[in-house]
């Protein structure tokens, strides 16, 4: 069976759990193997990776590949591909994951696909589902020209642990100048909220333009804590300077699909609707009962979110005790 | 210093935008405007030939007929002239082949510094950028929450990534591609309008650009659209009005659909 390669998406070697996630769907289109780029390689990580069904695990240990941006990557990936001939490249779908398929695609002049949600074998080569226009449509594609290069959304599958081998594959890349042309400085990591990851949490509360001010943000994690989620925000109450951009979500910020989607205080325009639609369960809290939000809502409360919004958390928590 | 800026002509969001037959985006059912998220990039490069002395804009766009109403909204903002690659064989380009033609058309422009937005607002795939900075083999400096700095020989900028928040700096030439965080873009004023319309357009072929037909359009892209359905509506479920229990019903709405 051919090899499936997947970039491994880490934080100074520590696995994040999308990569997992792309392993449970190489597995399904061929035999899949891991591609670990950047400094942080270690043991632990060779050893999490053979545990989701990774048969070899490639390695090119390069600061080339955090000192600059995108372009090394996409360097390394390539010469990891030249070498082993994949079926396939699955990618995470985030900012870097995106561009580095990108310039991977021209490389080797392949079919890209993005964004998709599910992936699947056919007699075709893989199938990539993937959103258009906001979640109203679904669109399966194929990649016809090279190697299929697909990147896959957070949350796309439920991860199965399959033993694989695991062998390391160390491979040896001596960057270009132009890989080396846009300098990357002051790199500062976003404080941790201790929350989970608003791209993998299973219950996201997003607050709005309705919460007035960023003190009042307290009211939504003071909910989200209750209920063990993540905590969103409008693109509203990110230009006001309540909640940090990290957290929109929409169509220029995160998409979620998370189980249950909470809307405090939002009124539900179309670029926000992008990046939530496809939740399993919407609850909306909303005083306007004209909200375009309570359209997609499985359960719309309309009434004061300071009421409402404190009188849940209470509750959950008297219910959880 | 020339400013190359990419503007796609895309169907109006709040339109019930579709697919064609052909899996391509079907652009005769809806309006269409300049993508919202390539007002940004008209921005940032206004505000550059504002700042800067000799500075030249030309907005680039490739697409259908219509596709000059993307030209001449930017051109009513400000700028100098606009170039329309415009060919019957480009429609059902992907990534490869609209890059590729792209960057066909920057070459023949010339360049110090390409600018887009972060992705069009109908596809929203976010990857023209960095595979124009690979086909070009110049800077990738993408991304941009804020333009920190531009000169005659480098351009820096604040990217805020997933993790981590950095400033990148590259040498010019250089794509770079800003997102909705640099800031609002101006209104065209009435004088903008009136002037735009007297600003160049030029159009161009895949003739003129040296591109082979085959490279392009459904024939030539390495992707292929096996189906693409409408998902059905989502319906409104249960809607009541707190009477002083809402966050209670919430609460029994989680617990009965055994989400918490
Ligand atoms: C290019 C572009 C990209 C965009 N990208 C995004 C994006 O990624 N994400 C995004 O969210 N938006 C995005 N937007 C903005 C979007 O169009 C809306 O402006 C935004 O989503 C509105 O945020 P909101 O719902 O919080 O605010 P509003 O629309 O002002 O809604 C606030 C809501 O709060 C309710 N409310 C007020 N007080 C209370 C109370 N006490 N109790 C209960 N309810 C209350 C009101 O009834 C109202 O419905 C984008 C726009 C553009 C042009």
């Amino acid at each position: 069976m051919a090899e499936v390669l997947v970039l491994v998406d880490h934080i100074d070697g520590s696995v994040r759990k999308p990569t997992f996630e792309l392993l449970t769907l190489a597995n399904r289109i061929g035999e899949p193997s891991a591609v670990f780029l950047g400094a942080g390689y270690s043991e632990d990580a060779r050893k999490t990776l053979a545990d989701h069904g990774a048969e070899k695990v490639y390695v090119v240990d390069s600061a080339d590949v955090t000192d600059y941006l995108v372009a090394p990557s996409a360097e390394a990936l390539a010469a990891v591909v030249a070498q082993s001939s994949p079926a396939a490249v699955l990618l995470v779908s985030s900012q870097d994951g995106k561009e580095i398929a990108a310039r991977l695609a021209v490389k080797t002049n392949s079919g890209l696909i993005t964004d998709a949600t599910d992936v699947e074998a056919s007699d075709k080569g893989p199938v990539a589902t993937a959103s258009a226009f906001a979640a109203s449509w679904k669109v399966s594609s194929v990649a016809t020209s090279g190697t299929p290069i697909i990147t896959v959304k957070p949350n796309s599958a439920d991860v199965t642990e399959v033993a694989g081998a695991g062998t390391e594959v160390r491979v040896d890349v001596s960057f270009s100048d132009l890989a080396k042309s846009a300098k990357v400085s002051d790199v500062r990591p976003r404080a941790a909220s201790g929350r989970p990851d608003l791209g993998e949490a299973s219950i996201v509360v997003s607050g709005g333009r309705g919460l007035g001010g960023a003190e009042n943000f307290a009211v939504v994690e003071a909910l989200a804590d209750a209920l063990g989620g993540a905590v969103g925000a409008s693109r509203a109450a990110v230009d006001a300077g309540w909640y940090p951009h990290p957290f929109q979500v929409g169509q220029t910020g995160k998409t979620v699909s998370p189980q249950v989607y909470i809307a405090v205080g939002i009124s539900g325009a179309i670029q926000h609707r992008a990046g939530m639609q496809t939740s399993k369960n919407i609850i909306a809290i909303n005083k306007d009962n004209e909200a375009p939000i309570f359209e997609l809502a499985d359960l719309g409360i309309v009434g004061d979110l300071f009421k409402v919004v404190p009188q849940l958390t209470e509750e959950i928590i008297k219910r959880k005790s | 210093m020339r400013v190359l800026v990419l503007v796609k002509y895309t169907p109006d969001l709040v339109s019930d935008r579709a697919f064609a037959a052909d899996g391509t985006v079907d652009r005769a059912a809806v309006d269409g405007n300049l993508s919202e998220l390539d007002e940004y990039a008209v921005e940032q490069a206004l505000q550059i030939a504002e700042k800067g002395s000799d500075v030249e804009v030309t907005y680039l766009t490739m697409g259908p007929a219509e596709a000059t109403g993307a030209l001449r909204k930017a051109l009513s903002m400000g700028g100098d002239k606009g170039i329309h690659v415009l060919d019957d064989s480009l429609h059902g380009s992907d990534y490869l082949s609209t890059s590729l033609v792209l960057a066909e058309a920057i070459k023949k422009a010339g360049f110090d510094l390409v600018i887009t937005g972060m992705a069009s607002t109908d596809g929203n795939g976010g990857v023209i950028s960095a595979m124009l900075a690979e086909r070009l083999g110049v800077s990738q400096v993408t991304l941009a929450g804020e333009i920190l700095s531009v000169d005659d020989s480098s351009v820096t900028i604040r990217r805020d990534g997933d993790l981590a928040s950095m400033t990148i700096t590259g040498a010019l030439p250089a794509v770079v591609s800003v997102t909705d965080q640099t800031g609002e873009a101006r209104y065209p004023s009435f004088r903008g309008i009136m002037a735009a319309k007297n600003k160049p357009v030029e159009t161009w072929s895949l003739a003129d650009l040296g591109v082979d037909a085959e490279l392009v359009g459904l024939a030539g892209a390495g992707t292929s659209v096996e189906s693409a359905d409408r998902r059905p509506p989502r319906t409104a479920g249960e809607i009541v009005t707190d009477d002083g229990d809402g966050g209670i019903k919430a609460a029994d709405f989680l617990v009965s659909n055994k989400l918490v």
